[in-house]
């Protein structure tokens, strides 16, 4: 009997407009694991992530996604979120208007609001609009602040750590330990986690299983986070396309 | 008695003038003579159906306030002050008790202006007279309804203000239509005098039938150090309404906002602010946020800076969401002197697909994800208002039978 992972990508070839970005892109993330995501610019991470999370320019050309053993490729992005599928996004958008402790109710009725904020130390932002006039750091931690409220069972985040201050990157980190039930013993986790990062720098404040290596659009290299990040660091990208050993 | 000679004369003449701005309406196809209605000791005392359409348009009578105004039709049935610095009465009472009242009458508003004025200064006055008496500062607003409960009626109603030196004068005004009363008439004059350092926040907020036509006509003047936060906010359906209230900023420092939330259903809606930086050192800003899902809106905004140092920013936004609306934004600086610092903002568009997006992949369904995003761009953040008041109005414009498309 096959095992169900909790995500499931199989042979998913995505395109955006004409031009086809992901290219036969094969991904288990199980319960209770983290994952990083390491490649260079322009080569699918992102794409990836939207198509996972279904944003509507994101074209699955063939291959499925399965989530909880669900085909969720044609499923739409609020549906999926119900599922349990939560993203932190990069460039979050403004909304005028908008509060976020309101935002949170809205997300989750049952949330703790005001503990989630102060984790954060985001109290002050809880009467502000969503992200309008955030500076980027603080943006990211408007994001974490909205996941903590969503408690979604997979979590993806990307590069959580970018334009971010030392002491916001141990914050996020923290936070994503706690999405993701670092601090339960490993055969009792059951949320998981995706995350991009180019640096790695946030990885030193949280814990993965498991990294994998994109090139091209397709993941080309799967295994240990801190083996694969000293190989990157050591041999650049240029020394994964020479290994190019085949995801697992 | 109380209408000089020269009011009406003037008035006579001006009979078929046309507006400038708006759709015609026929007077005649209206009836200008009302029911009276029985005056009521207080609030708690008023019909059940006022009392529901007055808390329909945010008006909470049973809640505290430093005075209150309710009229019915032609009918004045209440006018009281709860609080000892203000007066309120109707107009008619205060224009016999007050012989320096006609130094305000019709002085900004002209009689002659068009036929709803003139028709206005040919009827017998009803309406409401607010002072506030110097440096009297109410934290409570006066709540005031006007309830038009007869069908085919033509309402007239001529309204004055007096913020006094140093007062502070906060007003809530809903004005309403019961749901059996399909068609009427509203003409309403409101003459405002905001004087030395006098701070004034004047809320309206207007809830009419589908047949119903509106036709505001307001004048407001501002001495030195004042200020003033002007509200209008529509919700609901209506036919036409057509208004451009004009403010002097006249003395030095004074300063003026003016915020106007439209959620257009259908009719004709032709809104705005007219107005003049006459002194030094006065600002004035005018923000419209307009969402439409049927129906024509004109949202208007004119400042003329006059002086130099004089500060005027216009802002005029629009969600379109509907092939059946139309959204005519119109801003207009008018420059008038040097160092004039005049700037202007005007957008329609839709809904940004970026931020349904985000909202959709937290959860929500498009359509929860368009109303939240819709109550937002609603929710304008009005400066200058007691607590108190800022979550009533925030309470009419996030109500949840507003849902959006």
């Amino acid at each position: 009997m096959e095992v169900v992972r909790l995500l499931d990508i199989r042979n998913l070839y995505v395109s955006i407009g004409d031009k086809q970005v992901l290219k036969d892109v094969n991904l288990r993330v199980g319960s209770g694991e983290t994952h990083a995501l390491f490649g260079p610019n322009g080569t699918g991470k992102t794409t990836l992530l939207n198509a996972i999370m279904g944003l509507p320019r994101y074209e699955v050309d063939s291959g499925s996604i399965l989530f909880k053993g669900q085909d969720i490729t044609r499923m739409s992005m609020d549906q999926r979120a119900r599922l349990g599928i939560g993203m932190a996004f990069q460039r979050p958008p403004a909304i005028r208007g908008l509060k976020l402790k309101d935002l949170i109710k809205i997300i989750n009725p049952g949330a703790d609001g005001g503990r989630i904020l102060k984790q954060m130390d985001f109290e002050n932002f809880a009467n502000r609009d969503v992200n309008r006039g955030f500076s980027g750091g603080e943006v990211k931690r408007s994001e974490m602040v909205q996941l903590l409220a969503q408690q979604p069972d997979f979590t993806m985040l990307d590069e959580p750590d970018s334009g971010v201050d030392l002491e916001n990157i141990k914050l996020i980190g923290e936070a994503i330990d706690i999405l993701t039930q670092k601090d339960t013993r490993p055969s009792a986790r059951i949320k998981s986690g995706i995350i991009i990062t180019h640096f790695g720098h946030i990885l030193d404040y949280m814990k993965t299983d498991r990294a994998h290596v994109m090139l091209g659009g397709s993941v080309v290299c799967s295994g240990d986070p801190k083996e694969i990040l000293e190989q990157i660091k050591a041999n650049g990208y240029e020394g994964c396309v020479a290994c190019m050993c085949p995801a697992k | 008695m109380h209408v000089p000679g020269e009011v009406k004369e003037r008035a006579e003449k001006a009979r078929d003038k046309k507006a400038l701005y708006g759709t015609d309406v026929d007077l005649k196809s209206y009836e200008s003579k009302a029911e009276a209605h029985q005056e009521v000791a207080k609030p708690e005392d008023l019909p059940a159906d006022v009392k529901k359409a007055a808390l329909d348009v945010g008006v909470s009578l049973d809640k505290e306030s430093s005075g209150a105004y309710v009229q019915m039709d032609q009918s004045p049935v209440i006018a009281e002050s709860t609080y000892e610095g203000v007066e309120v009465m109707d107009i008619a009472t205060a224009l016999e008790k007050y012989d320096w009242l006609q130094d305000y009458w019709w002085k900004l508003v002209a009689p002659d202006a068009d036929k709803y004025t003139a028709d206005v200064a040919q009827s017998p006055p009803a309406g409401y007279f607010l002072r506030a008496k110097a440096g009297a500062k109410t934290v409570f607003p006066i709540k005031s309804c006007l309830y038009l409960g007869s069908t085919n009626l033509n309402q007239r109603v001529h309204n004055v203000i007096i913020a006094e030196e140093g007062s502070e004068l906060h007003v809530i005004t809903g004005c309403t239509t019961p749901a059996h009363v399909q068609r009427g008439l509203h003409i309403g004059v409101s003459e405002f005098f905001i004087k030395k350092n006098a701070k004034v926040s004047f809320t309206m907020i207007h809830s009419w039938g589908q047949e119903v036509e509106v036709r505001p006509r307001t004048g407001i003047v501002m001495e030195e150090g004042s200020s003033l936060s002007n509200n209008y906010i529509l919700l609901r359906p209506v036919k036409t309404i057509q208004t451009f209230p004009t403010c002097s900023l006249n003395g030095k420092g004074a300063v003026a906002s003016f915020n106007t939330v439209i959620y257009s259903t259908m009719g004709n809606i032709d809104v705005g602010s007219n107005v003049f930086l006459n002194a030094p050192d006065t600002s004035a800003e005018s923000i419209s946020r307009v969402v439409s899902v049927g129906g024509d809106v004109i949202a208007r905004g004119r400042m003329t800076g006059k002086v130099p140092g004089a500060r005027a920013h216009l802002e005029c936004v629009g969600l379109l969401l509907s092939d059946n609306g139309r959204i005519y934004s119109i801003p207009e600086l008018d420059g008038q002197s040097r160092d004039l610092d005049m700037s202007h903002e005007a957008a329609v568009g839709r809904i940004s697909e970026e931020e349904l997006d985000y909202l959709m992949a937290r959860g929500l369904t498009s359509d929860e994800a368009t109303s939240v995003i819709v109550r937002g761009f609603l929710d304008v953040e009005i400066k200058g208002l007691p607590e108190e008041l800022k979550q009533e109005i925030k309470n009419i414009t996030q109500r949840e039978d507003l849902k959006g498309a």
